[in-house]
């Protein structure tokens, strides 16, 4: 049994603009102890696949109109608005990327903590404070007990996002969303959240999505990647192999275009154009105005997800070129 | 929007044209290759920090920069780096005139332009340049695209008089790599890319010979990025520019640049060339820096050494005594606390050749190569 299968899902946005098709007919799935990155850029609906899961999609203007999201053997999609909302926070939680505006600014972090365990398991004020002193310990904050009662401006930006961190653990939930948890953090204080987030999901053996435009932060920690473009899902793969030999031409066009630490400079490779408008994607293969294998096929048919192997599969018609190239 | 087919050639052969004369005219005005064209010495930006409403008290400052020092040659470019808070984009202020420095010197071509004003300093402005990191709110949204790119020779009309201005801004834009018909238009019907280039554009319209970039890709797509980073080497060879890059992300800039510096709570800490700086780096906070940077291949990751530095970088309004750096560091001792080093080649790296990689400037007592922070090196 998944610990997370989402089958199909389809989001709009009614826009005054038109229909934005936001998530376009997206498969994912994760098991317990497993990490699966959602990989894309800004607009390919990687955040807003997160929301429909999570349950917090703005609606309106957002819509789901199809699909199912089956957590538990449950479909989310169909609980009674009370049911969805005791397992949000308890089963699920989520991490945001600005933890100083998704922290309540006139309230300490103590009280935040705790509001936790009041609201969700009734406990009292003095337990509760208890347990948010030892969340804060387990993020390894320094000198937790002095801190519980500081604001969260009090607090720099690598010590709030570990905030956010032990708010999402608290219930210690069975999977964990995290949006581009680190992208608002200097990278040693990077370097800092993403080991606390590995070692916290080993220690419970929860399940991650971790959301993020940023290889590098994904060749570190993820089992699989999902790699997204406008709204699909292009190409899905264990993580070494994707970073090996990638199967969709966008996949290769990202890796080949980013400037390498361990590379010395000269001309980058580019994926020239620029991501499409969600209100009229191109017909076809979404990626075709930007693909240097596109071919007549492309701008006519839209391409599935090809299963290249029993563990990867990728949207492009010519994906077997892609391997006889190398 | 549809001209006949051979105008339009017409107009790009012109286009074309124009671009060469421009090229032209940059390489007769420019300065020999290789010296150095801005020198800065001992830079330091305070902030004071206040209290009282009334009668406002100085308490403190903020010590945003701290004693910065760095030549810029002509057609290279400089990048530096550092944590958000050490100081870097208040380097970029002070040298673009935005910022007037509390202490130190400025020098370009020679010239002490620290405290040039009036027409002085319009004159220097016109030669140093700035980028903006963020495309979004760097442009005017009432302006149109023509009126941005064409605003700097509101104020230096020497450089183009009134009829001119059309055509330049259409060969501006074409410079670029954006539809010269595109003038009239403003810039939310750009995305992120485009608006960048029109920041690019409006940077080049004086000629400067220097542009301080300050952040200018961290705000846009992956896929969009490396667009951008060629266009300004594009640029860069086709005019001789010189460039400040500052940045946050250590790939790009080891991508773009020619020499390092690494800045520390306002500090250069380590300066060398992109090999000495990435391959040989010597202090300790480079060495974290880079070890924290994540590469995107699960196989190299394997092969790195990964230093994960405790707590974050302390206040520079506090800034702790001697070395910076030593609350973090896992070489800190006693002499850490009590002498500051210099920025110059380490005492055990003095016997060492200049042509050596080890050979450049480290501000740490007790500096030390180390092998496999950023892996091998593929080229």
């Amino acid at each position: 049994m998944s610990l997370l299968q989402v089958r199909d899902l389809h989001v709009e946005f009614h826009t005054r603009d038109g229909v934005a098709q936001a998530v376009n007919g997206v498969d994912l799935g994760v098991e317990a102890g497993e990490t699966l990155a959602v990989l894309g850029e800004s607009g390919s609906g990687k955040s807003v696949t997160a929301q429909a899961i999570m349950g917090i999609l703005d609606m309106p203007p957002g819509r789901i109109t199809g699909g199912e999201i089956v957590f538990q053997d449950r479909d989310l999609l169909t609980l009674p608005r009370q049911e969805r909302r005791q397992i949000r926070g308890a089963k699920m939680a989520m991490i945001f990327q600005d933890a100083l505006s998704a922290l309540n600014p006139v309230l300490t972090v103590g009280y935040q903590l705790a509001e936790m365990f009041r609201v969700h398991q009734g406990a009292s004020r003095k337990e509760a404070r208890a347990k948010a002193v030892e969340l804060m310990e387990r993020v390894r904050i320094p000198a937790a007990r002095q801190r519980v009662g500081d604001y969260p401006h009090q607090f720099s930006g690598g010590m709030r996002q570990r905030i956010m961190i032990a708010m999402a653990l608290a219930l210690e939930p069975d999977l964990i969303i995290a949006d581009e948890p680190t992208t608002a953090l200097d990278v040693t204080v990077q370097a800092q959240v993403m080991d606390l987030l590995a070692d916290l999901q080993r220690e419970f053996n929860m399940g991650l999505i971790l959301i993020t435009h940023d290889l590098g932060v994904v060749a570190d920690v993820a089992d699989k990647i999902a790699v997204m473009y406008a709204g699909r899902i292009v190409e899905t793969a264990p993580v070494k192999e994707l970073y090996k030999a990638p199967a969709h031409p966008y996949t290769k066009g990202l890796l080949d275009s980013i400037p390498r630490l361990d590379q010395k400079g000269g001309q980058l490779n580019v994926i020239r154009g620029m991501p499409p408008n969600l209100q009229q994607t191109p017909p076809g293969c979404a990626y075709n105005p930007r693909c240097p294998m596109a071919r007549a096929v492309c701008r006519k048919d839209e391409p599935p997800l090809y299963e290249v192997s029993a563990l990867r599969a990728s949207a492009c018609h010519f994906w077997e070129e892609m391997f006889d190239a190398r | 929007m549809h001209g006949e087919g051979s105008s339009r050639k017409v107009a790009r052969e012109e286009l074309i044209q124009a671009r060469k004369l421009l090229a032209k005219s940059h390489a007769e005005r420019s300065y020999a290759a290789g010296e150095p064209i801005l020198q800065v010495r001992d830079l330091v930006k305070h902030f004071p920090l206040t209290q009282g409403v009334l009668f406002k008290r100085q308490v403190g400052a903020v010590k945003a920069v701290d004693g910065v020092s760095f030549d810029l040659r002509k057609g290279e470019t400089l990048g530096i780096v550092g944590e958000s808070g050490c100081g870097k984009s208040t380097v970029a202020k002070l040298i673009t005139h935005l910022e007037r420095p509390t202490a130190g010197t400025i020098r370009y071509k020679g010239n002490d332009i620290t405290r040039a004003s009036g027409r002085a300093l319009k004159a220097v402005r016109r030669n140093i340049q700035m980028v903006f990191q963020d495309p979004y709110t760097s442009l005017n949204p009432r302006m149109t695209v023509g009126d941005i790119i064409g605003e700097p020779f509101d104020i230096h009309p020497e450089v183009a008089p009134k009829g001119d201005r059309r055509a330049k801004v259409q060969e501006l834009l074409d410079v670029v790599g954006l539809n010269p018909e595109y003038v009239n238009r403003y810039p939310h019907q750009f995305s992120g890319g485009q608006r960048q280039r029109i920041g690019i554009a409006r940077g080049l319209a004086l000629r400067p010979e220097i542009i301080v970039a300050d952040e200018p890709v961290s705000a846009l797509d992956v896929s969009v990025q490396a667009q951008v980073v060629n266009l300004m080497e594009r640029l860069q060879d086709e005019f001789g520019l010189s460039y400040v890059f500052i940045a946050h992300d250590l790939s790009i800039v080891r991508h773009i640049s020619d020499r390092v510096g690494v800045m520390y709570l306002g500090k250069l800490v380590e300066v060398g060339t992109e090999t000495e700086i990435y391959e040989h780096p010597t202090h300790p906070y480079t060495q974290a820096l880079l070890s924290a940077v994540p590469v995107p291949d699960p196989e190299a990751e394997g092969r790195r050494e990964r230093i994960v530095l405790e707590g974050d970088v302390p206040s520079p309004a506090n800034p702790p005594s001697g070395c910076h750096f030593r609350t973090r560091c896992w070489k800190a001792q006693q002499r850490c606390a009590e002498e500051e080093p210099p920025l110059a080649v380490p005492e055990n790296f003095a016997d060492s050749l200049p042509g050596e990689a080890v050979h450049h400037p480290s501000a740490c007592h007790f500096a030390a190569e180390r092998a496999a922070v950023v892996g091998p090196v593929e080229t």
